[in-house]
């Protein structure tokens, strides 16, 4: 319990050990950590939360550290996770975002963290939204969250960021086509990165031509603009862009938005305690063991055994009611 | 709900030299060990290693050099890393370093020099066994 005091302590003045083991606290042993999480709550909210998604090689690490820099401008505080994929075979992960934000990574004001996916789906790391809540409470103004890059699943991202940012790039084959299915709908601003290179103007057409298609009942219609970020040029466009959306949603949809996040959130809290708690339960009694050898022998299967394990429970659940 | 400790490693190349290839082969080596590479590029200054390592709260930091500035670049990493309070930070040496920079380089706190021709289960299995017992 000390050690979770003296973190918090920590965190809330902004010391970087702190949030830095707090996040690798959150990392290694949620349950634990959830004391932690539970007491930096109530300094959470302040921070523009950012989420940066689009497809590998599209740009996103350079583009955010050219971001941070006109952030840096206007004397905001920035923290960073950079998600990447673990391996689901070693589970081991190659964390390679830093490589290009170097420049930041001794500014005293920037705090980033590469997080591996840990075999989470949905392109986040299950301890990425409480990672922000960590940086969010130490002061910082923007917290920037970057998505593996895979291309279609990242839908995740929506419930922990304000305003997401879709980069796409000319020249990567047909992903703007295979990224419409998810990605046109999660986008409330789009980016044609390397925008020095051929048929950039036809990649903002191609997007353009899919939001005109989306319903003319949104008051946001997400700009599409053009970033050439190696070359630091539309970067500050972007900035632009996204304090506009903060506006917008201020203005419009900025409580509805945090009502939904609060919402989405508890009952996933209530999903994953529930499931840990059953699953807990049945493995130590060896209920699940006996119930996998029953599946094995072809006795059963796997969804009629969880019914009949369901029933027994969801019984019992209302005769506690 | 068990405690599910990673082993996370920071891969950096201190100083000038432009070949990293060495170090991309160690990292790609330590993933496939299950472990979390932090890989940081090439040209990294000591205060740049050293804050990558805090922020990322490592187990250990892998310095791989070819330049020949180890003797200066070294002890400069880990007393910066002292100064930060680091203590519990297992910092490992790699590339090409001469036999007798070692002693030295062992007594202002890197824990073992590995040349080029160490096969990387060895160095694998000497991270695995020295992080255990720091934590």
């Amino acid at each position: 319990m000390n050690q979770i005091k003296q973190l918090v302590n920590g965190v809330l003045k902004g010391n970087r050990r702190s949030i830095a083991k707090t996040i690798t606290l959150i990392e290694n042993n949620p349950h634990e950590a959830q004391k932690a999480v539970s007491k930096l709550y109530p300094h959470t909210g302040k921070a523009h939360i950012i989420g940066i998604t689009g497809p590998t090689g599209s740009g996103k690490s350079t583009l955010i550290e050219k971001l941070v820099k006109e952030l840096r401008k206007k004397r905001k505080r920035v923290g960073i996770i950079a998600v990447d994929p673990s391996s689901p075979f070693t589970g081991g992960a190659f964390l390679g975002d830093r490589i290009r934000m170097q420049k930041l990574s001794t500014d005293k004001e920037v705090f980033i963290r590469s997080m591996a996916t840990r075999n989470s789906p949905g392109g986040l790391a299950r301890a990425t939204r409480d990672a922000v809540k960590v940086l969010d409470a130490s002061g910082k103004d923007v917290v920037i969250v970057e998505t593996v890059g895979a291309g279609q699943s990242e839908v995740d991202i929506i419930k922990v960021a304000h305003t997401v940012v879709v980069v796409l790039a000319p020249g990567l084959g047909d992903d703007i086509q295979a990224i419409k299915a998810g990605m046109m709908e999660i986008g409330d601003i789009f980016v044609v990165n390397k925008a020095d290179r051929e048929n950039a103007d036809e990649a903002v057409i191609d997007i353009e031509t899919m939001l005109n298609m989306g319903s003319e009942k949104e008051k946001w219609r997400p700009p599409v603009i053009k970033t050439t970020a190696t070359k630091d040029e539309g970067t500050a466009m972007l900035l632009n862009r996204i304090n506009q959306h903060m506006k917008y949603l201020k203005k419009e949809v900025f409580d509805i938005q945090r009502r939904q996040k609060a919402e989405t959130e508890l009952i996933e809290a209530i999903k994953q305690k529930t499931t840990d708690s059953i699953i807990d339960e049945l493995r130590r009694k060896g209920e699940l063991e006996k119930l996998v050898q029953e599946i094995l022998a072809k006795k059963t299967d796997p969804y009629s055994a969880a019914d009949a394990l369901l029933k027994e429970r969801l019984k019992r659940f209302r005769t506690n009611g | 709900m068990s405690t599910k400790r990673k082993i996370r490693i920071v891969v950096a190349k201190p100083g000038l030299d432009s070949h990293d290839r060495g170090a991309k082969v160690i990292a790609r080596a330590f993933r496939d060990a299950g472990m979390e590479v932090i890989y940081t590029g090439l040209w990294q200054t000591p205060e740049q290693i050293v804050e990558t390592a805090l922020q990322e709260d490592v187990d250990v930091v892998a310095l791989s050099i070819l330049s020949g500035a180890h003797m200066t670049l070294f002890p400069k990493i880990t007393k910066l890393m002292k100064q930060k309070g680091l203590n519990d930070i297992l910092v490992l040496g790699g590339g090409v370093i001469p036999d007798e920079d070692i002693p030295a380089l062992k007594k202002i706190g890197i824990a073992e020099v590995f040349g080029p021709d160490t096969p990387t289960n060895t160095i694998i299995k000497f991270i695995k066994e020295n992080t255990q017992k720091t934590k």
